[in-house]
């Protein structure tokens, strides 16, 4: 199967050197918005290249660790998305349930849509993730009086968060929401690496090596394709839920395609085969996007340029660049 | 009432057609180079753009012929500069890389024609319609029903009756031992790849006379393509030509009860024939993995 991505084994660090990249990275992200600023960045961008990486290393668990390909991770980011609206707007002011109720939807269609999905393999299994998240684009966009069609769903504001007597305000202050995205963000990745590290990590890697072996071990292929599909999506919902509470509102262009194609590239930018690597790539493509597209109104070339320069020259990512360059 | 369903399914099979022509073109390139081109749609509008400026100089039935064969040659560049160095790797990078294209293309309609939607104006003889109860019945109507018709059966007698033809064919089900049997594969990808985007480009000087032209005007077109290869069955062209009529005309009859619902319905019936017939319409057991 081809699918499989380049035969490049990540070599695994030393104990001790892995802590020092843990704490470097960590160091970097809790200080960002320190001192950003001077080049050009701002809290709310912060908080979306938080949130896009995070999107991107849900998607990385199927696309590099799991060796298969989605192209509609648009899909369960959007319903994530909506699901945090719907609770603002329509039931109740909190911001925690908001989060959970966008897990729950992005999460139901994921596992849904993955059990419909799960027996195709390589560009076919490709072509339905991306048929798939069209299905929910379309019915955001036609469902008018639900998800208030085309303009969006708006009218709802995040709220702050009460613990007891003491009131974290996220609403009214970027930089607060941007320690309360990073707070959810380390819980992810924390759950995300001891996966990785768990027997159903290692099976999912088993399946991208060589997918034919794991199944004359015993593996059944198909559960765990739905089974990492799923865990997939439910952090790639994470991620929609916090994008719906960071812009106020939920627009059928979340469900949209072109977000898919931005995640996608945002894993393969950084390098699909570290765990970091779409961290790195959403934080430099969302910065690219949003510095391009405030020089010139030809931006949607230049990102275009970034997609082909990647493909044909970086194929690897920026990490795996460096570290053949390092070799 | 039969008036109004008879021009729902009139709709239908004009819609159905560019929704043939699009997937036929998608799914030639998808069984033999295992790449979905995701910029299908934006060579439908630069096809449509192409006549648009072509046709002061040669005409409307010189631009007609001109346009579909300069986008099929745009494309031939395309797959030997770009597409091709992808073909060994995996699939992300060949839909990665339609993706980018799709997005520049896109842009250069754009900056080179405007944001504003053009008119591809078309001969008057073609322009009145035949009978005035009928009046969605416009002899460009016909022409156009007429050109896909001809279109269509001329590519699948080069499929059928041809050398190219059979060896594309072949390329299909086994293209290491098409490659084994001592035939340019490299080539045979390169022409296929060619004919698949000149049909866009027909399907973009047809749509031009009908819908007008804009830069996104292929967008609404190619995901329903992806729809009717699935729905039609991956690997057999007669599925992909099948699906595309079935969820044309299926969408189009559901938008006289349910205007909503008519971009969902296509959807819906992917999902069902997913579950009650996972390979497809037409298509051979064992394709879809």
């Amino acid at each position: 199967m081809s699918t499989t991505t380049a035969p490049q084994t990540a070599v695994a660090a030393a104990p001790g050197q892995r802590w020092l990249h843990l704490v470097a990275i960590w160091a970097f992200l809790i200080a960002a918005p320190l001192w950003m600023g001077h080049i050009g960045g701002y809290d709310a961008l912060y908080s979306r290249i938080l949130i896009f990486g995070l999107a991107a290393m849900g998607l990385n668990l199927l696309l590099g660790f799991t060796g298969m390909m989605s192209f509609g991770h648009a899909a369960y980011f959007g319903l994530g998305a909506y699901g945090a609206g719907f609770v603002l707007r329509y039931w109740i002011h909190s911001t925690p349930l908001a989060i959970l109720c966008g897990i729950l939807l992005g999460t139901v269609f994921g596992v849904i849509f993955g059990a419909l999905m799960m027996r195709r393999t390589g560009i076919y299994f490709a072509m339905l993730t991306i048929a798939f998240s069209q299905i929910c684009y379309y019915f955001a966009y036609s469902w008018n009086s639900v998800t208030g069609g085309y303009d969006g769903l708006r009218g709802f504001t995040r709220a702050p968060l009460h613990f007891g007597s003491y009131v974290i305000d996220i609403r009214d202050n970027g930089l607060v929401f941007y320690y309360f995205v990073l707070a959810i963000f380390f819980v992810c990745t924390a759950l995300m690496g001891a996966l990785l590290r768990s027997p159903l990590g290692r099976t999912m890697i088993a399946l991208r090596e060589n997918p034919q072996r794991a199944r004359f071990l015993g593996i059944p292929n198909e559960q765990h394709v739905w089974i990492a599909f799923a865990i997939s999506t439910l952090f790639t919902s994470v991620a929609g839920a916090l994008y719906a509470l960071l812009n106020n509102f939920a627009d059928p262009t979340a469900l949209y395609y072109v977000i898919s194609g931005n995640i996608v590239i945002m894993a393969v930018l950084g390098g699909m085969l570290n765990f970091w690597g779409p961290l790195l790539g959403a934080a430099v493509f969302v910065w690219l996007e949003d510095y391009i597209s405030s020089q010139t109104v030809n931006w949607m070339s230049f990102i275009g340029v970034i997609f082909v320069v990647v493909v044909l020259f970086f194929p690897r990512g920026l990490l795996g660049f460096v570290k053949r360059r390092s070799a | 009432m039969l008036t109004l369903i008879l021009f729902n399914l009139t709709n239908g099979i004009i819609l159905g057609l560019f929704y043939v022509l699009m997937a036929l073109g998608v799914s030639l390139i998808l069984n033999l180079s295992n790449v979905i081109n995701f910029a299908h749609g934006n060579f439908l509008a630069l096809g449509g753009y192409f006549a648009f400026s072509l046709a002061p100089y040669l005409g409307y039935w010189g631009a007609f012929i001109v346009a579909p064969i300069l986008i099929g040659v745009l494309g031939l560049i395309v797959e030997q500069t770009m597409i091709k160095r992808v073909y060994a790797r995996p699939h992300v990078y060949s839909l990665l890389l339609t993706f980018g294209l799709s997005f520049i293309i896109q842009d250069m309609c754009r900056t080179i024609w405007g944001v504003n939607g053009l008119p591809l104006s078309i001969p008057n003889a073609l322009n009145s319609p035949l009978s005035n109860q009928f009046f969605f019945l416009t002899g460009y109507r016909i022409f156009l029903v007429a050109v896909v018709i001809v279109a269509v059966a001329a590519l699948f007698a080069f499929l059928g009756f041809t050398r190219v033809g059979t060896r594309i064919r072949a390329g299909t089900f086994d293209l290491d031992t098409v490659s084994a049997l001592g035939i340019n594969i490299g080539l045979l990808r390169a022409l296929n790849f060619a004919l698949g985007i000149g049909l866009a480009g027909l399907a973009g000087v047809l749509a031009g006379g009908q819908i007008g032209l804009n830069p996104n005007m292929g967008d609404n077109l190619v995901l329903p393509s992806f729809i009717a290869i699935i729905v039609g069955g991956i690997g057999s062209l007669t599925g992909t030509l099948v699906g595309g009529l079935v969820i044309g005309v299926a969408s189009a009859l559901t938008s006289v009860w349910w205007s909503a619902g008519s971009n969902v319905v296509m959807y819906i019936l992917m999902v069902v024939i997913l579950v009650a017939r996972p390979r497809g319409i037409m298509g051979e057991e064992g394709m879809m993995t």
